[in-house]
Protein backbone atom coordinates (compact mmCIF):
# COMPACT_ATOMS: atom_id res chain seq x y z
CA UNK A 1 0.00 0.00 0.00
CA UNK A 2 2.81 2.33 0.63
CA UNK A 3 4.58 1.79 -2.75
CA UNK A 4 1.83 4.06 -4.11
CA UNK A 5 2.88 7.76 -3.74
CA UNK A 6 -0.67 8.46 -3.77
CA UNK A 7 -0.95 6.55 -0.56
CA UNK A 8 1.80 7.86 1.04
CA UNK A 9 0.08 11.17 -0.04
CA UNK A 10 -2.96 10.53 1.62
CA UNK A 11 -1.49 9.24 4.62
CA UNK A 12 -0.17 12.18 5.05
CA UNK A 13 -2.60 15.12 4.37
CA UNK A 14 -5.33 12.69 6.23
CA UNK A 15 -3.12 12.74 9.29
CA UNK A 16 -2.35 16.42 9.34
CA UNK A 17 -6.04 16.78 8.76
CA UNK A 18 -6.79 14.19 11.22
CA UNK A 19 -5.59 15.56 14.18
CA UNK A 20 -6.71 19.14 13.92
CA UNK A 21 -10.00 18.50 13.31
CA UNK A 22 -10.29 15.99 16.25
CA UNK A 23 -8.91 18.93 18.77
CA UNK A 24 -10.88 21.72 17.15
CA UNK A 25 -13.98 19.37 17.18
CA UNK A 26 -13.60 18.63 20.83
CA UNK A 27 -14.08 22.62 21.79
CA UNK A 28 -16.58 22.58 18.70
CA UNK A 29 -18.45 19.77 20.95
CA UNK A 30 -17.95 21.26 24.45
CA UNK A 31 -19.18 24.76 23.04
CA UNK A 32 -22.46 22.89 21.92
CA UNK A 33 -21.70 24.10 18.34
CA UNK A 34 -21.63 21.15 16.17
CA UNK A 35 -24.16 23.06 13.90
CA UNK A 36 -22.06 26.05 13.53
CA UNK A 37 -19.25 23.72 12.63
CA UNK A 38 -21.90 21.84 9.87
CA UNK A 39 -22.57 24.80 8.24
CA UNK A 40 -19.15 26.69 8.20
CA UNK A 41 -18.54 23.25 5.92
CA UNK A 42 -21.99 24.12 3.32
CA UNK A 43 -20.85 27.52 3.19
CA UNK A 44 -17.59 26.26 1.96
CA UNK A 45 -19.24 24.43 -0.44
CA UNK A 46 -20.60 28.09 -2.09
CA UNK A 47 -16.65 29.02 -1.58
CA UNK A 48 -15.36 26.32 -3.62
CA UNK A 49 -18.00 26.46 -6.79
CA UNK A 50 -17.06 30.38 -6.26
CA UNK A 51 -13.20 29.67 -6.43
CA UNK A 52 -14.06 27.01 -9.63
CA UNK A 53 -16.22 30.50 -11.22
CA UNK A 54 -12.85 32.31 -10.67
CA UNK A 55 -10.35 29.92 -11.93
CA UNK A 56 -9.00 28.94 -8.32
CA UNK A 57 -7.74 26.26 -6.62
CA UNK A 58 -11.81 25.04 -4.63
CA UNK A 59 -9.13 25.03 -1.22
CA UNK A 60 -9.01 29.04 -1.13
CA UNK A 61 -12.63 29.55 -1.71
CA UNK A 62 -12.90 27.25 0.79
CA UNK A 63 -11.01 29.16 3.12
CA UNK A 64 -12.49 32.25 1.92
CA UNK A 65 -15.93 31.64 2.51
CA UNK A 66 -15.87 29.53 5.23
CA UNK A 67 -13.60 32.32 7.22
CA UNK A 68 -15.67 35.33 6.64
CA UNK A 69 -18.91 33.26 7.39
CA UNK A 70 -17.27 32.27 10.63
CA UNK A 71 -16.23 36.05 11.91
CA UNK A 72 -20.02 36.86 10.30
CA UNK A 73 -21.33 34.51 12.79
CA UNK A 74 -19.30 35.27 15.64
CA UNK A 75 -19.83 38.94 15.16
CA UNK A 76 -23.72 38.85 14.70
CA UNK A 77 -24.41 35.94 17.46
CA UNK A 78 -24.88 37.21 20.93
CA UNK A 79 -26.81 34.89 23.40
CA UNK A 80 -26.72 31.10 22.57
CA UNK A 81 -30.47 31.12 22.23
CA UNK A 82 -30.82 32.49 18.90
CA UNK A 83 -27.01 31.70 17.74
CA UNK A 84 -28.41 28.78 15.58
CA UNK A 85 -30.80 31.00 14.10
CA UNK A 86 -28.06 33.25 12.68
CA UNK A 87 -25.61 29.73 11.80
CA UNK A 88 -28.63 28.94 9.59
CA UNK A 89 -29.72 32.52 7.98
CA UNK A 90 -25.82 32.54 7.01
CA UNK A 91 -25.85 28.96 5.98
CA UNK A 92 -28.89 28.97 3.55
CA UNK A 93 -27.92 32.23 2.21
CA UNK A 94 -24.23 30.16 1.29
CA UNK A 95 -26.18 27.68 0.02
CA UNK A 96 -27.81 29.95 -2.42
CA UNK A 97 -25.17 31.23 -3.81
CA UNK A 98 -22.84 27.49 -3.65
CA UNK A 99 -25.62 26.79 -6.07
CA UNK A 100 -25.81 30.24 -8.31
CA UNK A 101 -21.83 29.62 -9.31
CA UNK A 102 -22.23 26.04 -10.34
CA UNK A 103 -25.07 27.26 -12.79
CA UNK A 104 -22.74 29.99 -13.95
CA UNK A 105 -20.09 27.52 -14.02
CA UNK A 106 -21.46 24.19 -14.91
CA UNK A 107 -17.91 22.54 -16.06
CA UNK A 108 -17.27 22.34 -12.12
CA UNK A 109 -19.71 19.97 -11.53
CA UNK A 110 -17.41 17.24 -12.04
CA UNK A 111 -15.24 18.42 -9.69
CA UNK A 112 -18.65 19.49 -7.55
CA UNK A 113 -18.58 15.61 -6.46
CA UNK A 114 -14.90 15.77 -4.69
CA UNK A 115 -15.68 19.09 -2.80
CA UNK A 116 -18.81 17.32 -1.63
CA UNK A 117 -17.53 13.80 -0.44
CA UNK A 118 -13.43 14.28 -0.48
CA UNK A 119 -10.92 13.23 -2.76
CA UNK A 120 -8.11 12.57 -0.71
CA UNK A 121 -6.40 10.05 -3.17
CA UNK A 122 -5.33 12.69 -5.46
CA UNK A 123 -4.07 14.75 -3.04
CA UNK A 124 -0.40 16.11 -4.42
CA UNK A 125 2.71 17.62 -2.57
CA UNK A 126 2.13 21.10 -2.88
CA UNK A 127 -1.05 19.97 -0.69
CA UNK A 128 0.22 18.44 1.73
CA UNK A 129 2.26 22.12 2.54
CA UNK A 130 -0.42 23.98 2.38
CA UNK A 131 -2.63 21.76 4.68
CA UNK A 132 0.05 21.49 7.05
CA UNK A 133 0.37 25.19 7.22
CA UNK A 134 -3.08 25.24 7.73
CA UNK A 135 -2.95 23.05 10.62
CA UNK A 136 -0.11 24.34 12.10
CA UNK A 137 -1.83 28.31 11.81
CA UNK A 138 -5.11 26.55 13.56
CA UNK A 139 -3.29 25.05 16.45
CA UNK A 140 -1.04 27.81 16.90
CA UNK A 141 -4.33 30.01 17.25
CA UNK A 142 -6.35 27.54 19.02
CA UNK A 143 -3.25 27.29 21.75
CA UNK A 144 -3.35 31.11 22.16
CA UNK A 145 -6.61 30.85 23.05
CA UNK A 146 -7.43 27.70 24.40
CA UNK A 147 -7.98 29.07 28.35
CA UNK A 148 -10.30 31.77 28.04
CA UNK A 149 -12.44 29.31 25.66
CA UNK A 150 -12.39 26.51 28.42
CA UNK A 151 -13.48 28.70 30.68
CA UNK A 152 -15.96 30.46 28.54
CA UNK A 153 -17.42 27.46 27.48
CA UNK A 154 -17.48 25.94 30.77
CA UNK A 155 -19.07 29.49 33.05
CA UNK A 156 -20.11 32.17 30.31
CA UNK A 157 -21.22 34.28 33.35
CA UNK A 158 -18.44 34.28 35.17
CA UNK A 159 -16.36 34.42 32.73
CA UNK A 160 -17.50 37.34 31.44
CA UNK A 161 -17.47 39.23 34.77
CA UNK A 162 -13.81 38.31 35.03
CA UNK A 163 -13.29 40.38 31.82
CA UNK A 164 -12.56 37.25 28.92
CA UNK A 165 -13.50 39.21 26.02
CA UNK A 166 -16.77 36.87 24.96
CA UNK A 167 -17.43 38.15 21.59
CA UNK A 168 -14.23 38.10 19.97
CA UNK A 169 -13.00 34.92 21.45
CA UNK A 170 -16.41 33.25 19.96
CA UNK A 171 -15.59 34.90 16.79
CA UNK A 172 -12.15 34.04 16.96
CA UNK A 173 -12.97 30.22 17.47
CA UNK A 174 -15.32 30.63 14.45
CA UNK A 175 -12.41 31.43 12.32
CA UNK A 176 -10.32 28.23 13.15
CA UNK A 177 -13.11 25.66 12.88
CA UNK A 178 -13.38 27.52 9.39
CA UNK A 179 -10.12 26.91 8.77
CA UNK A 180 -10.21 22.99 10.05
CA UNK A 181 -13.14 23.06 8.15
CA UNK A 182 -11.59 24.24 4.98
CA UNK A 183 -8.51 21.12 5.59
CA UNK A 184 -10.78 18.76 6.59
CA UNK A 185 -12.96 18.89 3.45
CA UNK A 186 -9.72 18.42 1.26
CA UNK A 187 -10.29 14.84 2.64
CA UNK A 188 -13.67 13.58 3.63
CA UNK A 189 -15.30 16.39 1.99
CA UNK A 190 -17.66 18.89 2.68
CA UNK A 191 -20.65 16.71 3.11
CA UNK A 192 -18.76 14.88 5.72
CA UNK A 193 -16.53 16.82 7.67
CA UNK A 194 -18.29 15.77 10.84
CA UNK A 195 -16.53 12.36 10.66
CA UNK A 196 -13.48 13.36 11.46
CA UNK A 197 -14.56 16.62 12.92
CA UNK A 198 -17.23 15.46 15.79
CA UNK A 199 -17.56 11.65 15.90
CA UNK A 200 -14.25 11.51 17.24
CA UNK A 201 -14.16 14.04 19.70
CA UNK A 202 -18.06 13.28 21.32
CA UNK A 203 -16.97 9.99 21.50
CA UNK A 204 -14.18 10.65 23.44
CA UNK A 205 -15.93 13.12 25.71
CA UNK A 206 -17.96 10.07 26.20
CA UNK A 207 -14.90 7.89 27.57
CA UNK A 208 -13.38 10.67 29.64
CA UNK A 209 -14.22 13.30 31.68
CA UNK A 210 -10.90 14.65 31.70
CA UNK A 211 -9.88 18.04 29.59
CA UNK A 212 -6.29 17.07 28.72
CA UNK A 213 -7.14 13.11 28.49
CA UNK A 214 -10.52 14.04 26.50
CA UNK A 215 -8.04 16.04 23.93
CA UNK A 216 -6.06 13.35 23.61
CA UNK A 217 -8.05 10.75 22.98
CA UNK A 218 -10.13 13.35 20.11
CA UNK A 219 -7.38 13.74 18.33
CA UNK A 220 -5.90 9.88 18.68
CA UNK A 221 -9.11 8.14 17.61
CA UNK A 222 -9.50 11.05 14.69
CA UNK A 223 -6.23 10.18 13.48
CA UNK A 224 -6.83 6.82 14.02
CA UNK A 225 -9.91 6.25 11.81
CA UNK A 226 -8.61 8.45 8.91
CA UNK A 227 -5.63 6.11 8.59
CA UNK A 228 -7.98 2.87 9.28
CA UNK A 229 -10.29 4.24 7.12
CA UNK A 230 -7.81 4.86 4.06
CA UNK A 231 -5.91 1.12 4.62
CA UNK A 232 -9.92 -0.19 4.56
CA UNK A 233 -10.48 2.17 0.84
CA UNK A 234 -7.15 0.59 -0.33
CA UNK A 235 -7.77 -3.07 0.48
CA UNK A 236 -11.71 -2.90 -0.49
CA UNK A 237 -12.12 0.01 -2.94
CA UNK A 238 -14.73 1.47 -1.05
CA UNK A 239 -14.97 5.64 -1.24
CA UNK A 240 -12.36 6.51 1.08
CA UNK A 241 -14.34 8.66 3.13
CA UNK A 242 -17.19 6.15 3.60
CA UNK A 243 -14.90 3.93 5.12
CA UNK A 244 -14.32 6.92 7.66
CA UNK A 245 -17.44 7.65 8.05
CA UNK A 246 -17.93 4.02 8.85
CA UNK A 247 -15.31 4.03 11.47
CA UNK A 248 -16.11 7.08 13.24
CA UNK A 249 -20.07 5.79 13.24
CA UNK A 250 -19.33 3.11 15.02
CA UNK A 251 -16.83 4.61 17.56
CA UNK A 252 -19.22 6.92 18.74
CA UNK A 253 -21.68 4.43 19.33
CA UNK A 254 -19.18 1.90 20.27
CA UNK A 255 -18.80 4.62 23.40
CA UNK A 256 -21.86 5.23 24.02
CA UNK A 257 -22.56 1.58 24.53
CA UNK A 258 -19.41 1.66 26.39
CA UNK A 259 -20.24 4.37 28.65
CA UNK A 260 -23.70 2.93 29.00
CA UNK A 261 -22.70 -0.25 31.03
CA UNK A 262 -20.30 1.79 33.24
CA UNK A 263 -23.09 4.75 34.11
CA UNK A 264 -26.27 4.10 34.74
CA UNK A 265 -27.53 7.68 35.83
CA UNK A 266 -30.69 9.11 33.83
CA UNK A 267 -28.34 12.61 33.22
CA UNK A 268 -25.54 10.59 31.10
CA UNK A 269 -27.94 9.09 29.00
CA UNK A 270 -26.57 9.76 25.47
CA UNK A 271 -28.26 12.62 23.07
CA UNK A 272 -27.22 12.87 19.69
CA UNK A 273 -25.10 15.47 18.68
CA UNK A 274 -27.34 17.54 16.36
CA UNK B 1 -11.92 51.85 55.25
CA UNK B 2 -14.66 51.65 52.37
CA UNK B 3 -14.55 48.25 50.13
CA UNK B 4 -17.92 49.63 48.01
CA UNK B 5 -18.77 53.03 47.79
CA UNK B 6 -21.80 54.41 45.83
CA UNK B 7 -23.53 57.80 45.56
CA UNK B 8 -26.70 58.72 44.03
CA UNK B 9 -26.78 55.83 41.91
CA UNK B 10 -28.97 54.90 39.46
CA UNK B 11 -28.92 51.47 37.35
CA UNK B 12 -31.13 50.77 34.81
CA UNK B 13 -31.52 48.11 32.00
CA UNK B 14 -32.58 49.61 28.85
CA UNK B 15 -35.25 52.42 30.11
CA UNK B 16 -36.40 50.24 32.59
CA UNK B 17 -34.82 51.60 36.11
CA UNK B 18 -34.11 48.86 38.64
CA UNK B 19 -32.81 50.75 41.31
CA UNK B 20 -32.52 54.75 41.86
CA UNK B 21 -30.70 56.82 43.99
CA UNK B 22 -28.66 54.32 45.72
CA UNK B 23 -26.05 55.75 48.29
CA UNK B 24 -24.36 53.01 50.95
CA UNK B 25 -21.16 52.49 52.59
CA UNK B 26 -20.16 48.93 53.10
CA UNK B 27 -16.62 48.66 55.57
CA UNK B 28 -14.00 45.84 54.60
CA UNK B 29 -14.44 42.29 56.82
CA UNK B 30 -18.40 43.33 56.42
CA UNK B 31 -20.90 40.12 56.42
CA UNK B 32 -23.81 41.68 54.00
CA UNK B 33 -26.41 40.11 53.06
CA UNK B 34 -28.45 41.32 50.31
CA UNK B 35 -32.56 40.33 50.54
CA UNK B 36 -35.52 41.45 48.56
CA UNK B 37 -38.50 39.86 46.58
CA UNK B 38 -37.22 38.79 42.81
CA UNK B 39 -36.81 41.86 40.30
CA UNK B 40 -35.92 43.85 43.23
CA UNK B 41 -32.13 44.18 41.52
CA UNK B 42 -29.91 41.89 43.53
CA UNK B 43 -28.30 40.27 40.67
CA UNK B 44 -28.29 44.12 38.78
CA UNK B 45 -26.38 45.54 41.34
CA UNK B 46 -24.00 42.73 42.00
CA UNK B 47 -23.33 43.15 38.08
CA UNK B 48 -23.02 46.74 38.27
CA UNK B 49 -20.17 46.46 41.11
CA UNK B 50 -18.56 43.80 38.76
CA UNK B 51 -18.49 46.28 35.98
CA UNK B 52 -20.39 44.88 33.58
CA UNK B 53 -23.52 47.38 33.95
CA UNK B 54 -22.40 51.05 34.16
CA UNK B 55 -24.66 53.04 36.47
CA UNK B 56 -26.73 55.59 34.44
CA UNK B 57 -26.24 58.12 37.66
CA UNK B 58 -24.07 58.79 40.36
CA UNK B 59 -20.88 56.77 41.09
CA UNK B 60 -20.02 53.51 42.34
CA UNK B 61 -15.99 52.96 44.08
CA UNK B 62 -14.93 49.11 44.61
CA UNK B 63 -11.85 49.62 46.74
CA UNK B 64 -12.05 53.45 45.75
CA UNK B 65 -11.78 53.09 42.18
CA UNK B 66 -14.19 52.55 39.88
CA UNK B 67 -15.39 49.33 38.82
CA UNK B 68 -13.72 46.94 36.12
CA UNK B 69 -14.24 43.89 34.73
CA UNK B 70 -12.18 40.90 35.93
CA UNK B 71 -10.74 42.54 39.43
CA UNK B 72 -9.14 39.71 40.70
CA UNK B 73 -9.87 40.84 44.03
CA UNK B 74 -13.35 40.18 43.92
CA UNK B 75 -14.93 36.68 44.06
CA UNK B 76 -18.02 36.20 42.13
CA UNK B 77 -20.55 33.69 41.89
CA UNK B 78 -23.07 33.92 39.34
CA UNK B 79 -26.91 33.24 39.49
CA UNK B 80 -27.48 32.54 36.16
CA UNK B 81 -26.23 29.26 35.37
CA UNK B 82 -25.46 28.37 32.26
CA UNK B 83 -24.37 25.11 31.91
CA UNK B 84 -24.53 22.73 28.33
CA UNK B 85 -26.72 19.89 29.37
CA UNK B 86 -24.25 17.26 27.71
CA UNK B 87 -21.33 18.69 29.66
CA UNK B 88 -18.58 15.74 29.95
CA UNK B 89 -16.13 17.06 31.62
CA UNK B 90 -14.94 16.77 35.49
CA UNK B 91 -15.97 18.63 38.08
CA UNK B 92 -11.89 19.42 39.06
CA UNK B 93 -11.25 20.74 35.50
CA UNK B 94 -14.50 22.96 35.84
CA UNK B 95 -13.04 24.61 38.83
CA UNK B 96 -9.58 25.14 37.05
CA UNK B 97 -10.30 26.70 34.13
CA UNK B 98 -11.87 29.48 36.12
CA UNK B 99 -8.52 30.05 38.18
CA UNK B 100 -6.71 32.52 35.74
CA UNK B 101 -9.13 31.92 33.12
CA UNK B 102 -9.06 34.99 31.32
CA UNK B 103 -5.38 34.89 31.02
CA UNK B 104 -4.46 33.67 27.02
CA UNK B 105 -2.23 31.07 26.54
CA UNK B 106 -3.07 26.83 27.50
CA UNK B 107 -4.22 25.82 30.55
CA UNK B 108 -2.00 24.91 33.07
CA UNK B 109 -2.41 24.34 36.36
CA UNK B 110 0.37 23.34 38.75
CA UNK B 111 0.22 21.23 42.10
CA UNK B 112 -0.39 24.71 44.12
CA UNK B 113 -3.85 25.05 41.80
CA UNK B 114 -4.61 20.97 42.04
CA UNK B 115 -4.45 21.63 46.32
CA UNK B 116 -6.27 24.84 46.40
CA UNK B 117 -9.39 23.00 44.76
CA UNK B 118 -9.36 19.73 46.70
CA UNK B 119 -9.04 21.71 49.67
CA UNK B 120 -11.94 24.15 49.52
CA UNK B 121 -13.86 20.73 47.93
CA UNK B 122 -13.12 19.78 51.33
CA UNK B 123 -13.99 22.21 53.43
CA UNK B 124 -17.19 22.19 51.09
CA UNK B 125 -18.01 18.35 51.70
CA UNK B 126 -17.41 17.91 47.70
CA UNK B 127 -14.17 16.32 47.05
CA UNK B 128 -16.44 13.77 45.38
CA UNK B 129 -17.68 16.26 42.99
CA UNK B 130 -13.78 16.41 41.38
CA UNK B 131 -13.72 13.59 39.26
CA UNK B 132 -17.81 13.26 38.53
CA UNK B 133 -18.99 14.77 35.08
CA UNK B 134 -20.93 17.99 35.02
CA UNK B 135 -23.76 16.68 33.07
CA UNK B 136 -24.29 13.79 35.71
CA UNK B 137 -24.13 16.32 38.71
CA UNK B 138 -27.63 17.90 40.21
CA UNK B 139 -28.06 21.91 39.68
CA UNK B 140 -26.71 22.20 43.47
CA UNK B 141 -23.83 20.24 43.40
CA UNK B 142 -23.31 21.97 40.29
CA UNK B 143 -23.77 25.33 42.32
CA UNK B 144 -20.91 23.70 45.00
CA UNK B 145 -18.07 23.92 42.60
CA UNK B 146 -19.29 27.28 41.60
CA UNK B 147 -19.23 28.56 45.10
CA UNK B 148 -15.51 26.64 45.40
CA UNK B 149 -14.27 28.73 42.55
CA UNK B 150 -15.89 32.17 44.22
CA UNK B 151 -13.29 30.65 47.32
CA UNK B 152 -10.48 29.80 45.47
CA UNK B 153 -7.60 32.73 44.98
CA UNK B 154 -8.08 34.73 48.22
CA UNK B 155 -10.63 37.41 47.12
CA UNK B 156 -10.76 40.61 48.86
CA UNK B 157 -14.12 41.27 48.18
CA UNK B 158 -16.91 37.97 47.61
CA UNK B 159 -20.33 38.79 45.82
CA UNK B 160 -22.44 35.47 46.22
CA UNK B 161 -25.85 35.75 44.02
CA UNK B 162 -28.29 33.34 45.72
CA UNK B 163 -25.55 30.45 46.50
CA UNK B 164 -28.04 28.45 48.78
CA UNK B 165 -30.60 28.01 45.96
CA UNK B 166 -31.54 24.53 44.97
CA UNK B 167 -29.15 23.52 47.85
CA UNK B 168 -30.68 21.16 50.54
CA UNK B 169 -30.89 22.26 54.25
CA UNK B 170 -27.31 20.57 55.18
CA UNK B 171 -24.92 21.79 52.13
CA UNK B 172 -27.15 25.56 52.97
CA UNK B 173 -25.53 25.45 56.64
CA UNK B 174 -22.39 24.03 55.11
CA UNK B 175 -21.85 26.82 52.51
CA UNK B 176 -22.92 29.49 55.48
CA UNK B 177 -20.49 28.77 57.42
CA UNK B 178 -17.79 28.28 54.90
CA UNK B 179 -18.22 31.30 53.74
CA UNK B 180 -18.28 32.40 57.17
CA UNK B 181 -15.60 31.11 57.96
CA UNK B 182 -13.45 31.80 55.08
CA UNK B 183 -13.83 35.70 55.08
CA UNK B 184 -13.25 36.08 58.77
CA UNK B 185 -9.78 34.43 58.21
CA UNK B 186 -9.15 36.54 55.40
CA UNK B 187 -11.43 39.48 56.71
CA UNK B 188 -12.95 39.48 53.10
CA UNK B 189 -16.09 41.06 52.46
CA UNK B 190 -19.10 39.48 51.55
CA UNK B 191 -22.37 40.49 49.51
CA UNK B 192 -24.89 37.24 50.05
CA UNK B 193 -28.02 37.53 48.18
CA UNK B 194 -30.51 35.26 49.42
CA UNK B 195 -34.49 34.34 50.32
CA UNK B 196 -34.41 33.38 53.85
CA UNK B 197 -32.93 35.98 56.59
CA UNK B 198 -33.41 33.43 59.22
CA UNK B 199 -30.34 31.23 58.08
CA UNK B 200 -28.10 34.46 58.08
CA UNK B 201 -29.14 35.46 61.31
CA UNK B 202 -26.55 34.24 63.17
CA UNK B 203 -23.75 35.37 60.38
CA UNK B 204 -24.82 38.55 58.72
CA UNK B 205 -23.25 42.09 60.12
CA UNK B 206 -26.10 44.21 58.25
CA UNK B 207 -28.40 43.78 55.51
CA UNK B 208 -28.96 45.51 52.35
CA UNK B 209 -32.92 44.93 51.62
CA UNK B 210 -33.80 45.58 48.11
CA UNK B 211 -37.15 46.74 46.55
CA UNK B 212 -39.52 49.34 45.05
CA UNK B 213 -36.35 50.74 43.18
CA UNK B 214 -35.05 50.94 46.68
CA UNK B 215 -32.21 50.14 48.62
CA UNK B 216 -31.86 50.14 52.26
CA UNK B 217 -28.59 49.18 54.11
CA UNK B 218 -28.67 48.87 58.14
CA UNK B 219 -28.44 46.44 60.92
CA UNK B 220 -31.28 43.61 61.01
CA UNK B 221 -32.57 45.85 63.88
CA UNK B 222 -33.02 48.75 61.60
CA UNK B 223 -33.95 47.35 58.24
CA UNK B 224 -36.53 44.40 59.16
CA UNK B 225 -39.12 46.63 60.50
CA UNK B 226 -42.33 47.22 59.35
CA UNK B 227 -42.37 50.30 58.60
CA UNK B 228 -39.14 50.14 56.26
CA UNK B 229 -40.17 46.98 54.64
CA UNK B 230 -43.84 48.12 54.32
CA UNK B 231 -41.98 50.76 51.87
CA UNK B 232 -39.60 48.60 50.28
CA UNK B 233 -43.26 45.57 49.15
CA UNK B 234 -45.38 48.58 48.56
CA UNK B 235 -47.79 46.76 50.58
CA UNK B 236 -48.63 46.48 54.48
CA UNK B 237 -45.82 44.35 56.28
CA UNK B 238 -45.68 43.08 59.41
CA UNK B 239 -42.17 41.67 61.14
CA UNK B 240 -42.79 38.88 63.61
CA UNK B 241 -39.69 38.03 66.10
CA UNK B 242 -39.99 34.51 67.86
CA UNK B 243 -37.19 32.12 69.17
CA UNK B 244 -34.26 34.48 67.53
CA UNK B 245 -36.12 34.34 64.04
CA UNK B 246 -37.17 36.91 62.32
CA UNK B 247 -40.51 36.61 60.09
CA UNK B 248 -41.73 38.65 57.45
CA UNK B 249 -45.61 38.72 56.95
CA UNK B 250 -48.04 39.83 54.69
CA UNK B 251 -51.35 39.29 54.75
CA UNK B 252 -50.91 36.87 57.16
CA UNK B 253 -48.27 35.17 54.98
CA UNK B 254 -44.30 34.99 54.89
CA UNK B 255 -43.11 36.65 52.33
CA UNK B 256 -40.32 34.84 51.34
CA UNK B 257 -41.10 31.54 51.28
CA UNK B 258 -42.85 30.26 48.21
CA UNK B 259 -41.01 32.72 45.83
CA UNK B 260 -37.80 31.96 45.61
CA UNK B 261 -37.78 28.96 43.53
CA UNK B 262 -38.82 31.09 40.46
CA UNK B 263 -36.58 33.14 39.11
CA UNK B 264 -38.62 36.53 37.63
CA UNK B 265 -37.37 37.65 34.41
CA UNK B 266 -36.27 40.77 35.95
CA UNK B 267 -33.73 39.31 37.93
CA UNK B 268 -31.92 37.87 34.65
CA UNK B 269 -29.30 40.43 32.96
CA UNK B 270 -30.27 41.54 29.09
Amino acid sequence: MFAYEFMNNAFAAAGIVAVVAGLVGYFLVMRGQTFAGHALSHIGFAGATGAGLLGLAPLWGLIGFTLAAGLFMGAMSERISNRDVAVGVVLALALGFGLLFLHYYTAFATQATAVLFGNVLAVDAPTILTLAALGAITLAGLGAIMRPLVFASLQPELAEAKGVPMRGLSTAFLALVALAVSACAQIVGVLMVFTLMVGPPAAAQRLTVRLWSGLALAAGLSLAQAWLGLAIAFYTDWPVSFCIALLSGAGYFAALAAQGTVRVSPASSPSPPQ
Amino acid sequence: MNVLELAGVRLSIGERTILADVSLAVRAGEFIGVLGPNGAGKTTLMRAVLGLLQPAEGQIRVFGRAPRRGNPAIGYMPQVRTVLPDLKIRGRDFIASSLDGARWGLPSHGRAERHAIDAMLDLLGARALAERALSDMSGGERQRLLLAQALIGAPRLLLLDEPLISLDARHQEIAIDVVRRVCRERGATVLFSAHELNQLLGTLDRVLYLGNGQAVLGTVEEVITAPVLSRLYRTEIQVIRADGNVFVMSRGRTVEHGEHLHHSPHDRHP
